[in-house]
């Protein structure tokens, strides 16, 4: 077999083996169908937000304007920025009592064939701001706590509403830029049904159909029993194992694609149920990113002028990619004390080898790493793979990923009005240093602006950095670790960054189901989600009563591979310097102890 | 911004109606008539006397039997009603001595046996319920199969390639083998 040779940064032993040919080759097949599905996807979602005709509004109108009547919404009232958010806010708050209150009462609801009881005050609390942030974070385990009832009714529903909420505000701030001496962005409802209806749900149904022709359960029934092969094992005295079912293909096709990420059961997509085969693990590997790549060219779109979306998307693209190759390889080289035991770890046409602890044999090494690193640089958070099992250059990139901002690619929505507040950075500060006002799609970018601006990327560091320093000075912040050392240190700032950055995926030895991190954890991702979308409003909002400037020829043009640079640039210096610091406490020291053998 | 309160409420209690009830039972319906075996489980076996999953695996220690991923689901491992990870971290000790006991484990049942065991074999599933070993891991086990089981090494060799897997359209994912499928049909062989 031929292996290709990377050199990743300089920080693997040159002559190891890397990445297979056939690894390569899955990665670039993967980043190819990405780029042919984004472009179509993105066009269709202008059209939609736009409310321009397509065959699939034609049929549906009729549900949407019933919708409307049913409210009592009027879909073609602006509304201004403040009114915007507070149309959000009120739906996500009965969102949110929802969700608690199905957790609360299902061992009274129907559909619970497992008779599951009621969830403890502290982890419904978690559960319901998780889920309404599009964050996903489980301190719960699914197949042990949530009844099929509270699965679909709370989970689902807001696996949906809280992904087309993520859109309604990209949409509104790209109004932003459309528009001039304009009051209002938009109508907050209108673009959440439209998110709903004609993109999320039949793109889910879709996909979950699909899912089930591969493997992924959907099931009312209650779970099944089947006798064990080996009847009397020598470490339990069972004669039968118990499969855990339920309607999860439904819940999975929407949670990969609205970048939710919580699984149904609680392996996630790691649970061969919830992702069967190294196809289902494509599409679901896919989905991670589709969306937030598409809306990339919704915004080309809408603001008319394509290269604008190319040129953020290639940012996004290039950072993700480099990383990507840096995950492999780390995963790909393993753990030097596991071969100093006797275990082969070198890959070979009969094995992936590599650092295999936490990975599922489909996927090997290649598509646990590419999977970890998507589902961080999209705030997805699902996983299919353990983050916390991989060697600790491995668990760097999708921490640093998610403490970036949730920008390269980011969530539905999220992503992109988070990378936008991060164009509106790097066209200051080369505004700055050239000297003239900096503008962007023709909007002078001034003093407001940049300080939401600042906000929006000092909200996510306080709560992190800040909760990280809480949970280890209190007791109940500590024992809550698993592993010993500088890795439980990183259990800890991954919890803390998965919360503000909204991705939801965990290094899942923290024991977080309790009342500390539930409530703080809780705490930090409400922060994390409206303590950005109100600021991104407020500058929607700005943007769009002011006028728009012609272009110049000593305006800088933000399409080109400079300006791609200097975006690029921007968010990971921010992201260093603000987190290397912590970073080093963590996975640098444990890479530095494997190493280096002192363990 | 009290004027909000109403449409909130209203529109939640439509998209809860739409995609938490329509939805689902949509996807089941035609899950169920689309693909039936896939949408109930993957089970083997018969409708009244199933034999297990093709999808889950199951628990094996005993020489005779193809061994699996080392499981970390608790109280006992490929427990399909709560699936886990070890979440151990590479440098922990725990995961050092777990690793240890199971290459330990490996050779006192066929000390015949020399070759460095595939890592797969001895390092914990991220599901605990991962049906699959490596082609490596498999092969590493066919003389202490055949072996125990008085079988030649060639007819079990013969077996583990028939139960062994590509990569899905010879690109996707890893070349596997189905470990209760293979144990299933050891069990045949010999009747």
């Amino acid at each position: 077999m031929r292996v290709i040779y990377l050199s990743a940064g300089g920080v693997i032993l040159s002559g190891e083996i890397l990445m297979t040919e056939n690894g390569l080759f899955q990665i670039i097949l993967y980043f190819i169908t990405l780029m042919l599905l984004a472009k179509p996807l993105g066009v269709y979602m202008a059209m939609v937000y736009e409310n321009r005709p397509v065959v699939i509004n034609r049929l549906l109108a009729p549900l949407e304007a019933g919708f409307y009547h049913l409210s009592g919404v009027s879909p073609e009232q602006d509304m201004r920025w403040k009114e915007y958010a507070a149309a959000l806010l009120w739906f996500n708050l009965f969102g949110g009592l929802a969700v608690f209150a199905l957790q609360m009462l299902q061992a009274h609801l129907p559909l619970n064939p497992q008779q599951l009881g009621n969830v403890t005050v502290d982890s419904a609390f978690n559960t319901a701001v998780s889920f309404i942030t599009n964050t996903n974070w489980q301190g719960y385990s699914g197949e042990t706590t949530m009844s099929y009832f509270t699965q679909m009714l709370g989970l689902n529903v807001q696996n949906f509403v809280s992904a087309a909420t993520g859109m309604a505000v990209l949409v509104a701030m790209i109004r932003g830029f459309q528009r001039t001496h304009a009051d209002g962005i938009g109508n907050f409802w209108a673009d959440l049904t439209r998110g709903i209806l004609y993109i999320l749900l039949p793109l889910s149904f879709l996909i979950a159909v699909a899912l089930v022709g591969q493997g992924v359960v959907q099931t009312f029934k209650p779970y099944q029993s089947v006798p064990l092969v080996e009847q009397v094992s020598s470490v339990t005295e069972k004669t039968t194992q118990t499969l855990a079912l339920g309607p999860a293909a439904s819940q999975i096709a929407i949670k990969q694609l609205g970048t939710n990420g919580g699984g149904f059961f609680n392996a996630n997509s790691a649970h061969p149920y919830e992702n069967p085969t190294p196809l289902s693990n494509f599409l679901e590997m896919l989905l991670l990113v589709l969306i937030p790549a598409a809306l990339c060219h919704t915004f080309g779109t809408m603001v008319g002028d394509t290269r604008q979306g190319w040129a953020i998307l290639s940012a996004m693209t290039l950072v993700l990619i480099s990383l990507v190759f840096v995950t492999v390889a780390a995963e790909q080289v393993g753990n030097p004390a596991l071969t100093a035991l006797g275990a082969q770890q070198s890959v070979s046409i009969d094995q992936a080898g590599g650092n295999m602890e936490g990975k599922d044999i489909r996927f090997g090494i290649v598509n646990s790493a590419l999977w970890a690193t998507a589902t961080t640089a999209a705030s997805n958070g699902s996983v299919n793979a353990m983050h916390d099992s991989f060697t600790p250059l491995g668990g760097l990139v999708p921490m640093w990923l998610i403490q970036l901002g949730e920008v390269i690619f980011g969530g539905v929505g999220s992503g992109l009005y988070g990378m936008l507040v991060f164009v509106l950075i790097a066209v200051f500060v080369a505004g700055l240093m050239i000297g003239r006002t900096p503008e962007y799609l023709g909007k002078k970018i001034e003093a407001f602006e940049i300080k939401m601006a600042a906000l929006i990327i000092l909200i996510p560091a306080f709560f992190i950095l800040g909760g990280t320093a809480l949970a280890i000075m209190v007791e109940a912040g500590k024992t809550a670790v698993a592993n010993p050392g500088a890795h439980g240190f990183s259990e800890i700032l991954y919890a803390f960054s998965s919360a503000a950055g909204n991705n939801g995926s965990a290094f899942a030895g923290l024991s977080a189901n309790a009342p500390f991190y539930n409530i703080a954890l809780g705490i930090v991702m409400l922060f994390g989600r409206y303590g950005i979308i109100i600021p991104v409003l407020a500058i929607a909002g700005s943007l769009a009563a002011k006028k728009t400037v012609p272009t110049t020829l000593g305006t800088l043009p933000t399409h080109t591979p400079l300006f791609v640079m200097l975006l690029i640039g921007t968010v990971l210096l921010v992201g260093a310097l603000t987190f290397v610091p912590a970073l080093a406490l963590g996975p640098v020291v444990e890479h530095l102890m494997m190493t280096s053998a002192k363990i | 911004m009290t004027t909000h309160i109403k449409p909130a409420l209203l529109m939640l209690l439509i998209f809860t109606l739409l995609t938490g009830i329509v939805y689902p039972l949509a996807v089941t319906f035609s899950a169920q008539l689309l693909f039936p075996s896939q949408a109930n489980g993957s089970l083997l076996g018969t409708k009244e006397q199933p034999l297990g999953s093709e999808l889950i695996g199951q628990a094996f220690s005993s020489p005779e039997y193809f061994w699996g991923r080392p499981s970390a689901t608790s109280p006992v491992p490929y427990n399909g009603g709560a699936s886990s990870g070890s979440n151990q971290g590479p440098t922990n000790p725990a995961l050092i001595a777990s690793v240890k006991a199971r290459i330990k484990a490996l050779r006192d049942v066929n000390p015949s046996q020399l070759e460095a065991v595939p890592v797969d074999l001895v390092t914990a599933s991220a599901s605990g319920l991962d049906p699959h070993i490596s082609p490596a891991a498999a092969k590493y086990q066919i003389s202490r199969v055949a072996i125990v089981r008085h079988l030649s090494p060639n007819s079990v060799s013969d077996l583990v390639d028939r139960y062994t897997e590509g990569r899905q359209w010879r690109i996707l994912g890893e070349p596997r083998v189905n470990v209760l499928e293979l144990n299933l049909a050891l069990d045949q062989h010999l009747k």
